[in-house]
């Protein structure tokens, strides 16, 4: 038995006695206590049983049956106006990153399939677009308008004011610079050189410094709260804002972690910033929009926690899936994928709350933008998980690795998962905000068909041929120019896919910028306040 | 207070755990990994040449890991090589392991392709030399002059790629990176043995 095997038996053994003990002491505390109560803390008093949704046409918003209710609905919107100029702000940014990772992914797949397209720059060449789109939507959409939603969710959570958001708008600025320099570093050809790192170290400096600002508010803003009970949504934003720092300042460290010991490190940052950051923040933000929207809370408290902890305890150890096959010892490479199939319990955890609440509403995908989007981006959330859980398995890796498929993968988690959830979101919060209506309703259809059939036509083309490739590449029967040319037909597929989106991304901005200007017609009250279209009709 | 501050603990907790269990002792156990004898440390003009490789990216569509013929055939079937192991990497900072075939693997390409007449050629026209090839052509990698000068590195394209007049000349960065492509040949016996999959005991 090896050193190695021989600590790792003892962790285990020292982890699950600590595990126990909690267990023990959490029973005689009465720690499970919280039952369905704590479910409805998102609920103003109330509220259950009404729908919040300021994106949804012909709404009768609620406006309290008495004073008391009234007046802890007129507290809610004064704390969403304390988060206003930190979450425009985050917001703002992150719409513009979209944009131009949009364009740089459309780039990529372009040339996959016509490489002389824009070949004679260097500064274009696949292999700097290829990081710049992936930089330009991790840390420019998805991060920024993760943050951004968080710290409109964070007052709401805490029920009080948003404290200290000049911070949070100083860390974006901070980010965007990050960003600027980042991009630019990777098209000057400076790159670190290792996938979801190549911003140089010193430059990620200002991502660790942005990052820190937001956590300046949130430690505020908790220590005022003026709830009993912290809703799960926190449990998960409040995780994630303390991981993502840690994560992103071991991985960043120069000169650290040489040779094959690199690419662990690598992959263990890498799928930890899907697991520990993106997905915490989308899950979290789910488990907030669905019950609200419908007016009724989550099936399961109890269950939501377990699943916050199981993500936690499993998804911070498989990265090292992604180099199953690799030079790393084999015991690293079991231990991911035993976590990776564990992953399955906070999944399921998760789709039995924001799909079994979602039971006998179905109806209500129709008419509002911000539960269809946020539904289907959970819905995507569990099949892209399974889907991974599967992924890691042996038998499966050594088809799809090195293979379309897992950049199929990686856009049903990132897009159809993350996007949609963020996407959603933002036709929440704009109208909270700002104070004005979402200008045209029908920009916010075409914005869902463009994405939705963009991303499901993306995932199926390259899923198959990724899954065709795969199978090829594992005898040499066949030369591998014409495995290369097999997977053309669905290389030039995702091309019009990425049209599809971008299309969807330009309607998505014109509509927030349209928000922004306060175009279309006006109104006289806020959001929340307004009288129901059906009555004014009357 | 007292639960914001126990949930983010609990939270920081469980990824020190795992940063014990995926960073620091595969760490140990990877830097403590013999370097085979037979492996030689970059040259001067090989890490530049690494530099243009990262540069442009080319480990996204390339890999530099074949992996054990037990596992996947193919890998040395299409000639790619042995399996590769930790020690093999000693002087690679950082890794260029790549996630994806998009091209076939690279780790022992100076072994498939000796010649640096082929390397040039390939990076300037890869579809010059592999019909329908989907690579990118690297043609800012080299200079199109009238007149060859002393010391200069023709590459002779054949026709229709290259230009109507005049030659192309390799760049320093052109023949850093054809070095460093031809630095990879990891074709030596590999003192420890690829880990074959063992039962768990």
């Amino acid at each position: 038995m090896t050193p190695t095997i021989a600590v790792l038996l003892i962790i285990t053994f020292l982890l699950s006695t600590v595990g126990l003990l909690l267990l023990i002491w959490s029973i005689a505390n009465n720690q499970f206590s919280h039952g369905q109560a704590a479910a409805r803390t998102i609920f103003s008093p109330g509220e259950e049983g009404h729908s919040e949704d300021p994106a949804r046409p012909a709404e009768t918003a609620f406006t309290g049956d008495n004073l008391d209710q009234t007046e802890a609905l007129e507290a809610r919107w004064i704390a969403d106006q304390s988060s206003r100029a930190a979450v425009l702000t985050w917001l703002s940014s992150s719409v513009f990153w979209l944009l131009l990772g949009s364009v740089f992914g459309l780039m990529s797949s372009i040339k996959m399939h016509l490489p002389e397209f824009l070949a004679a720059s260097e500064f274009l060449t696949f292999g700097r677009v290829r990081p710049v789109h992936l930089n330009a939507v991790t840390y420019g959409w998805a991060s920024m308008a993760g943050i951004g939603v968080a710290l409109f969710l964070i007052p709401r959570l805490f029920k009080t004011s948003l404290a200290g958001g000049k911070y949070a708008v100083c860390g974006a600025l901070i980010w965007n610079i990050g960003l600027i320099l980042g991009l630019g570093a990777i098209t000057l050809g400076l790159s670190d050189g290792e996938e979801w790192l190549e911003f140089p170290w010193q430059i990620d400096v200002l991502f660790v410094v942005g990052g820190a600002l937001c956590a300046v508010p949130l430690l505020l803003t908790a220590a005022n709260r003026q709830v009993e009970h912290l809703y799960v949504s926190s449990w998960y934003l409040m995780a994630a804002l303390v991981w993502f720092p840690i994560l992103f300042f071991i991985a960043n460290l120069p000169f650290t972690f040489p040779g094959a010991s690199g690419a662990a490190v690598n992959w263990w940052f890498a799928h930890n910033v899907l697991g520990l950051w993106v997905t915490p923040i989308g899950i979290g933000i789910a488990y907030y929009m669905i019950p609200k929207i419908l007016g009724k809370p989550i099936i399961s408290y109890q269950l939501s926690l377990i699943g916050f902890w199981a993500l936690a305890l499993f998804y911070s150890q498989v990265g090292i899936h992604h180099i199953i096959g690799g030079p790393i010892p084999t015991w690293l490479v079991t231990l991911s994928i035993v976590h990776s199939v564990m992953m399955s319990i906070p999944v399921i955890t998760v789709a039995i709350n924001h799909h079994g609440t979602m039971m006998g509403n179905f109806g209500r995908l129709k008419d509002s933008p911000t539960l269809r989007f946020v539904w289907i981006g959970a819905l995507m959330y569990t099949v892209a998980s399974l889907q991974g859980s599967m992924e890691a398995l042996r038998s499966i890796n050594v088809i799809t690795h090195f293979t379309h498929y897992t950049v199929a993968h990686a856009h049903l988690g990132m897009y159809a998962f993350l996007s949609f959830i963020l996407f959603g979101a933002f036709y929440f919060i704009m109208p909270r905000l700002t104070n004005w209506e979402w200008p045209w309703r029908g920009l916010i259809s075409l914005h869902f068909w463009l994405v939705s059939v963009g991303i499901l036509i993306y995932v199926v083309s390259l899923t198959l041929s990724g899954w065709k490739q795969g199978l090829a590449l594992l005898t040499a029967d066949l030369p591998f120019m014409d495995i290369v040319r097999m997977t053309l037909p669905a290389l030039k597929a995702r091309t019009l896919c990425g049209l599809l989106m971008t299309l969807g991304h330009l309607v998505f901005a014109f509509h927030f910028v349209a928000m922004l200007m306060r175009r279309g017609k006006a109104k006289e009250q806020a959001t929340l306040f307004r009288p129901s279209t059906k009555e004014v009709a009357r | 207070m007292k639960r914001a501050l126990a949930i983010m603990v609990g939270a920081a907790l469980i990824l020190l755990l795992a940063t014990l269990t995926l960073v620091v002792m595969p760490y140990l156990q990877m830097t403590a990994e013999q370097v085979p004898p037979e492996l030689k440390p970059y040259t001067e003009q090989q890490l530049r040449g690494r530099q243009v490789y990262i540069a442009n990216g080319c480990m996204y569509c390339h890999s530099q890991q074949p992996r054990d013929p037990a596992f996947a055939p193919g890998d040395r079937d299409r000639g790619w090589g042995r399996a590769s192991v930790p020690g093999d990497y000693a002087y690679d900072q950082p890794q260029l392991l790549g996630t994806m075939r998009t091209g076939p693997d690279l780790f022992n390409i100076g072994a498939r392709q000796p010649s640096i007449d082929w390397q040039l050629m390939h990076l300037y026209s890869p579809s010059a030399l592999v019909k329908d090839s989907i690579m990118p052509p690297y043609r800012f990698l080299f200079r199109h002059v009238e007149q060859l000068e002393e010391g200069d590195k023709l590459v002779n394209i054949p026709a229709p790629h290259g230009p109507k007049t005049g030659y192309i000349v390799a760049t320093e960065d052109a023949l850093a990176l054809a070095e460093y492509l031809l630095a990879l040949d990891h074709s030596y016996p590999a003192p420890t043995l690829p880990q074959p999959e063992q039962p768990k005991d």
